[in-house]
């Protein structure tokens, strides 16, 4: 038998499949698809203090190999997730959840960290760090070692819970910024948000996104993701859970291999919900074929 | 919403730039007529919303436009089978639609009316229908609607085929009583049936999607009972909660 178990900070996952924030929801359209309780774990929808409704549409376009996405953390809050989203994802999901948390704000991402650290349900709390700070002129806390290590420390104080704070990739040294999380008290990292980009309709001469500028993710990020894994692997020591255009089981061996302790799953689950599924069934078969016993054993070999 | 394998029987032209597309497969997941499947394409990453037209145990038909590359290459497609995501969203509801309901259709939206269409006729809803294009080269499913045995007018703008004008124009030759509508086209046809009949519509919208089933947020609107996804809480929204 396959053994296909990770750890992330003391949590045991059965395999480390994890859908990917934002892709996901709070799990509750998936759980008719399969059931969740095969996966890792799942990181839900991004979470903000106050319910927001995000950008305005539209919102998605397509790429080649992927999608932009300007959603805007559109989110119910963080009361509705506690005493609603949390409450019906007990009922289908037995595992720890990984709960994502925004904010354009210390103290917002302080409020929500601390609102959730009494709640049993949530193992890990991922900090999306790619958000403007609206205090600071509204330059991203993920792009700002200092930035990014106010937020850590600060979370950290918040919480006792393990921490994983979500890197953005929109940087010029995304090892700086990981090392500054690591010092400011991070349990692990997880990386990589999308890569900021843009499409111009040709006919209307118009950007396609009404925000004009999106996040890429899906497999055309993939290689960009695995080599930012592969360099904060070699920088940091604490866990890092790798992500970005992941789309099948030899993604996934590819990304534990650069690094990864576990491997979270987004765009593709848009356009095939039965990705995660199809992978955690078929990473046996590509773990027998590339004559690995323990998945865990692979982890930064490259 | 069911994942299915459908096999293409046909996939024709019917009216300039429009496709009929006939698939056999398992159906199982379709629920109501407006609902709409999600096509897999080799080479794009996104699948492509198409509103089922009609459907029954072993198959269904979807009408498309061809607009860019997706639908160019989906128009090629003339054997061989689909991976379709299909039963998303609400569809028409026809418990709401009364006696006497109105049907509009505006260009490639009026292929779920004829579906409706069908269902009302079998519960003994005689309808009428209200079909616009822009001209006489794009109109198609006239005389399938007619088949149906429903009263069916057909506008264009240009004034090149049936009635000169907009689906409204059409609307006002038609004697009073209807007691609700249900309509599916371009927005600014959706808000003038809205501004001008007073009786309670059910509206069928488009928004670009990701995922097509609920969860990634990129279709959301506002509504007068709050955010909703017009894939998965809709399409059809009802005429007293959009905000224009
Ligand atoms: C619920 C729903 C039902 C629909 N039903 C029908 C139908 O029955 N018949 C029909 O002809 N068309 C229908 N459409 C529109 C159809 O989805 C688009 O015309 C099609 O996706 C265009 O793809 P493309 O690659 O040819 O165009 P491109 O412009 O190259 O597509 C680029 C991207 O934009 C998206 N897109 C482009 N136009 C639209 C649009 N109008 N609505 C939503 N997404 C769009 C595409 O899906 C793709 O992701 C429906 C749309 C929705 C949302
Ligand atoms: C539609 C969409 C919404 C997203 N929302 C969030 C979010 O709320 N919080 C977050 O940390 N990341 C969010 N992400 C980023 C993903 O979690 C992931 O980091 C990124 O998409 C790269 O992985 P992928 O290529 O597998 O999608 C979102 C991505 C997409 C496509
Ligand atoms: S398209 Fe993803 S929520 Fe509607």
């Amino acid at each position: 038998m396959a053994d296909m178990s990770v750890v992330l900070s003391g949590i045991k996952l059965e395999n480390p499949v994890i859908p990917a924030s934002g892709c996901f929801g709070y799990g509750a359209e998936f759980k008719d698809f399969y059931d969740l309780n095969i996966l890792g774990s799942f990181s839900f929808k991004g979470t903000t203090k106050e319910p927001r409704f995000g950008n305005p549409t539209p919102r998605v376009a397509e790429c080649t190999g992927g999608i932009l996405n300007s959603i805007g953390l559109q989110n119910p809050g963080i009361e509705a997730v506690i005493n609603e989203e949390l409450p019906r994802i007990a009922a289908f999901f037995k595992k720890p959840v990984i709960a994502n948390i925004g904010g354009f704000s210390v103290d917002e991402f302080v409020y929500c960290a601390e609102r959730l650290d009494g709640v049993e349900q949530v193992g890990i709390i991922e900090v999306n760090i790619s958000c403007p700070n609206l205090h600071k002129g509204g330059v991203n806390f993920g792009s700002d070692p200092k930035a990014a290590a106010e937020v850590t420390a600060a979370v950290r104080k918040a919480t006792g819970k393990p921490i994983y704070i979500k890197l953005s990739p929109n940087v010029t040294s995304i090892t700086e910024i990981a090392k500054a999380c690591e010092d400011a008290g991070a349990d692990g990292l997880s990386l990589i948000n999308t890569l900021l980009g843009m499409r111009i309709d040709i006919k209307s001469r118009k950007p396609l996104l009404a925000n004009k500028m999106g996040g890429l993710s899906g497999r055309a990020i993939f290689p960009v993701a695995l080599r930012m894994v592969y360099e904060v692997r070699k920088a940091v020591k604490i866990p890092i859970i790798g992500m970005g255009g992941v789309a099948s089981a030899e993604d996934v061996i590819e990304m534990m291999m650069a690094g990864a302790s576990a491997v979270q799953i987004g765009a593709e689950n848009l356009r095939n919900p039965f990705a995660c599924k199809e992978i955690i069934e078929d990473l046996p078969r590509v773990m027998a074929e590339l004559g690995i016993e323990r998945l865990r054993d692979i982890i930064g070999v490259a | 919403m069911k994942k299915a394998l459908f096999k293409i029987l046909s996939n024709e032209p019917i009216a300039k730039d429009v496709y009929k597309l006939v698939l056999e497969g398992d159906t199982g997941g379709i629920t109501a007529p407006g609902q709409f499947v999600n096509i897999e394409l080799e080479g794009f990453f996104l699948r492509r919303p198409i509103s089922v037209c009609d459907w029954d145990d072993k198959g269904m038909t979807l009408i498309y436009k061809t607009v860019g590359k997706g639908t160019k290459c989906l128009s090629e497609k003339k054997s061989g089978t689909l991976d379709l995501l299909t039963g998303l969203g609400n569809g028409f509801d026809l418990s709401k639609c009364g006696k006497r309901p109105l049907l509009v259709g505006g260009g490639v939206g009026t292929p779920p009316l004829y579906g409706l269409c069908k269902r009302l006729v079998e519960r003994g809803a005689a309808s009428a229908v209200v079909l616009g294009f822009n001209t006489a080269d794009d109109v198609f499913y006239e005389e399938e609607f007619r088949a149906l045995g429903v009263k069916t007018l057909v506008a264009t703008v240009d004034g090149s085929y049936g009635i000169g004008g907009l689906v409204t124009d059409a609307i006002k030759t038609l004697p009073v009583g209807f007691d609700s509508y249900c309509a599916c086209g371009p927005e600014p046809m959706l808000r003038a049936l809205c501004d001008t009949l007073k009786i309670k519509g059910q509206l069928s919208f488009e928004e670009r999607m990701a995922c097509g089933f609920g969860v990634c947020m990129g279709c959301s609107c506002k509504t007068k009972y709050g955010s909703k996804r017009i894939c998965k809480d809709g399409p059809v929204l009802s005429s007293n909660e959009v905000i224009w």
